[in-house]
């Protein structure tokens, strides 16, 4: 059976920690938490291509991107990756919609008129048409995650990486931003991968959830099969940080 | 503040300061303070001041196109590696900031002279560099590239590592990040570096001097004619001193302005 989603086994060490770890999502998304040190952010590295894997496989959607055995290591460039990271990284000398023209412009040789529709249709299905002309700083913490989103998808990767996707929201926005991102993600059905050490964030947006301790994938399951059966101190105390 | 104690120390602080201030701005009153319109004006028609203008102004302006042409991918590739030689190149690149100009003007006949490790592989081919304009041009960029490429550097630096792997997910290429993601980013730093590096290159004398000679027209800039002019009319020295002086003023002025302008747009959310 072909994978339509993001299967990986990574081993490797960046700096003081050795990531050990086989992950599968399906389509939708997969949520992984686990403490601070614990190998999250060298994880989304090593799969970006930021970071690279010492020994290991890496495929999407079918594609192979990273076989050590084989000898297979594709650029970052032609990972095809979305990738929306915790402060979102807009260009901040760019207005919205030159954000996601300058990743449309990037990816392919698209015809200038081509680009704009797609530009305008990415824009509306993520309802920031009316942004379009605005530069990115002003923007509320909610709308800059909708331009992130945009410029990420405009260019139809193959699966979706979410580092911290609510962390710079304020306590407000983030209850809201979360309904549409969850909502969102599961309609898109693009493979992807969220990390998160928010616990409500984890409930909301994961189907599926995986636990990560030190560099470690320690349990995995639905969040009723972590709330009935915590495997270690940190998910159980994870788990009880939801309702607050 | 009704303790004495307090502010006679606030005062003591604030004297010992102002010493400094003094001794540091007495020169440049004296320059400004003692030089009439009538002197200015005798000054500037000595005749080697104009041939000196226009020497530093072209080969300040060559060696500054230089700078940045060549110092700008240097400084981004410096401001992405991190691994011991990257910071090795850097030091390399720092050094002629701190070796005196007579020093840097040994050097530089040392490597490019006719006699010179590299100069006596040109001087075959009929090329000779010591004491032309070009050695000028050579001599300033020696001097001032360090300045430029630190300035460059640390803009370079400083902008958020996550949007140039953001674009590179996209699939842009180096040189299209480079170009429209960490050009602009980076551009105010760039710019003031590219200022400093150029005043810099306007001051230079040492180098020149001992690399280049004091030739009128040739090699002679504004510090030279400056310290040529001292044995034959003060006014004349005074009169370029002054020159040299405004634009340098107006220069500070201007990277002051643009790296508050920078540091203004960075603090707005």
């Amino acid at each position: 059976m072909i994978a339509r989603g993001l299967t990986l086994r990574i081993e490797s060490r960046i700096g003081a920690l050795q990531i050990d770890v086989e992950l599968e999502t399906g389509p939708g998304p997969l949520v992984i938490i686990g403490p601070n040190g614990a190998g999250k952010t060298s994880l989304l590295s090593s799969i970006l291509g930021v970071s690279p894997v010492e020994r290991g496989r890496i495929e999407v959607a079918g594609a192979v991107l990273v076989d050590t055995a084989a000898g297979i290591d594709v650029p970052l460039e032609h990972r095809r990756l979305g990738y929306v990271p915790q402060d979102y990284a807009l260009f901040p000398h760019l207005t919205v919609r030159e954000n996601v023209e300058f990743a449309l412009a990037s990816s392919a040789a698209i015809e200038r008129q081509e680009r704009a529709q797609r530009v305008a249709a990415v824009l509306r299905d993520l309802a920031i048409s009316e942004l379009a002309e605005r530069r990115t700083r002003g923007l509320s913490g909610g709308e800059k995650q909708r331009v992130a989103l945009a410029r990420a998808l405009c260019v139809r990767p193959q699966a979706l990486l979410l580092d911290e996707p609510l962390a710079a929201l304020d306590v407000h926005a983030r209850r809201e931003v979360r309904e549409f991102l969850s909502r969102y993600l599961r309609e898109l059905g693009l493979p992807t991968l969220v990390v998160t050490h928010d616990a409500a964030d984890a409930q909301q947006l994961g189907s599926r959830i995986a636990v990560l301790e030190a560099g470690r994938i320690t349990q995995r399951g639905t969040w009723a099969d972590l709330a009935q059966n915590p495997g270690s101190k940190f998910v159980e105390e994870f788990i009880a940080t939801a309702g607050r | 503040m009704a303790d004495p104690r307090l502010r006679t120390e606030q005062r003591a602080l604030a004297i010992s300061g102002g010493i400094l201030v003094f001794f540091l701005a007495a020169p440049l009153f004296a320059l400004i303070a003692t030089a009439t319109v009538a002197s200015l004006e005798a000054g500037l028609r000595e005749p080697l001041v104009w041939p000196a203008l226009r020497l530093s102004l072209l080969t300040t302006t060559s060696s500054l196109v230089l700078v940045v042409l060549f110092g700008t991918p240097l400084a981004w590739t410096l401001a992405r590696s991190r691994g011991r030689f990257a910071r090795a190149i850097e030091t390399i690149v720092q050094l002629p900031i701190v070796i005196p100009p007579a020093v840097a003007g040994v050097a530089m006949l040392l490597a490019f002279g006719r006699r010179g490790l590299f100069g006596s592989l040109l001087y075959p081919l009929g090329v000779s560099l010591p004491f032309t304009t070009a050695a000028v041009v050579m001599a300033e960029v020696f001097v001032s590239a360090p300045f430029f490429v630190q300035a460059a550097t640390s803009a370079f630096r400083r902008i958020d590592p996550n949007l140039i792997v953001v674009a590179r997910t996209f699939g842009a290429t180096p040189l299209r990040v480079f170009s429209r993601i960490a050009l602009p980013l980076a551009a105010p730093g760039l710019v003031a570096g590219a200022a400093l590096s150029w005043a810099r290159a306007l001051g230079e004398f040492g180098a020149t001097l001992m690399f280049a000679g004091n030739f009128e027209g040739r090699t002679q800039t504004l510090p030279l004619a400056i310290y040529t002019a001292l044995e034959i009319d003060l006014r004349a020295a005074q009169a370029l001193s002054v020159v040299l002086v405004v634009v340098a003023f107006g220069l500070l002025i201007f990277v002051r302005s643009v790296l508050r302008r920078w540091s203004e747009r960075e603090m707005t959310p």
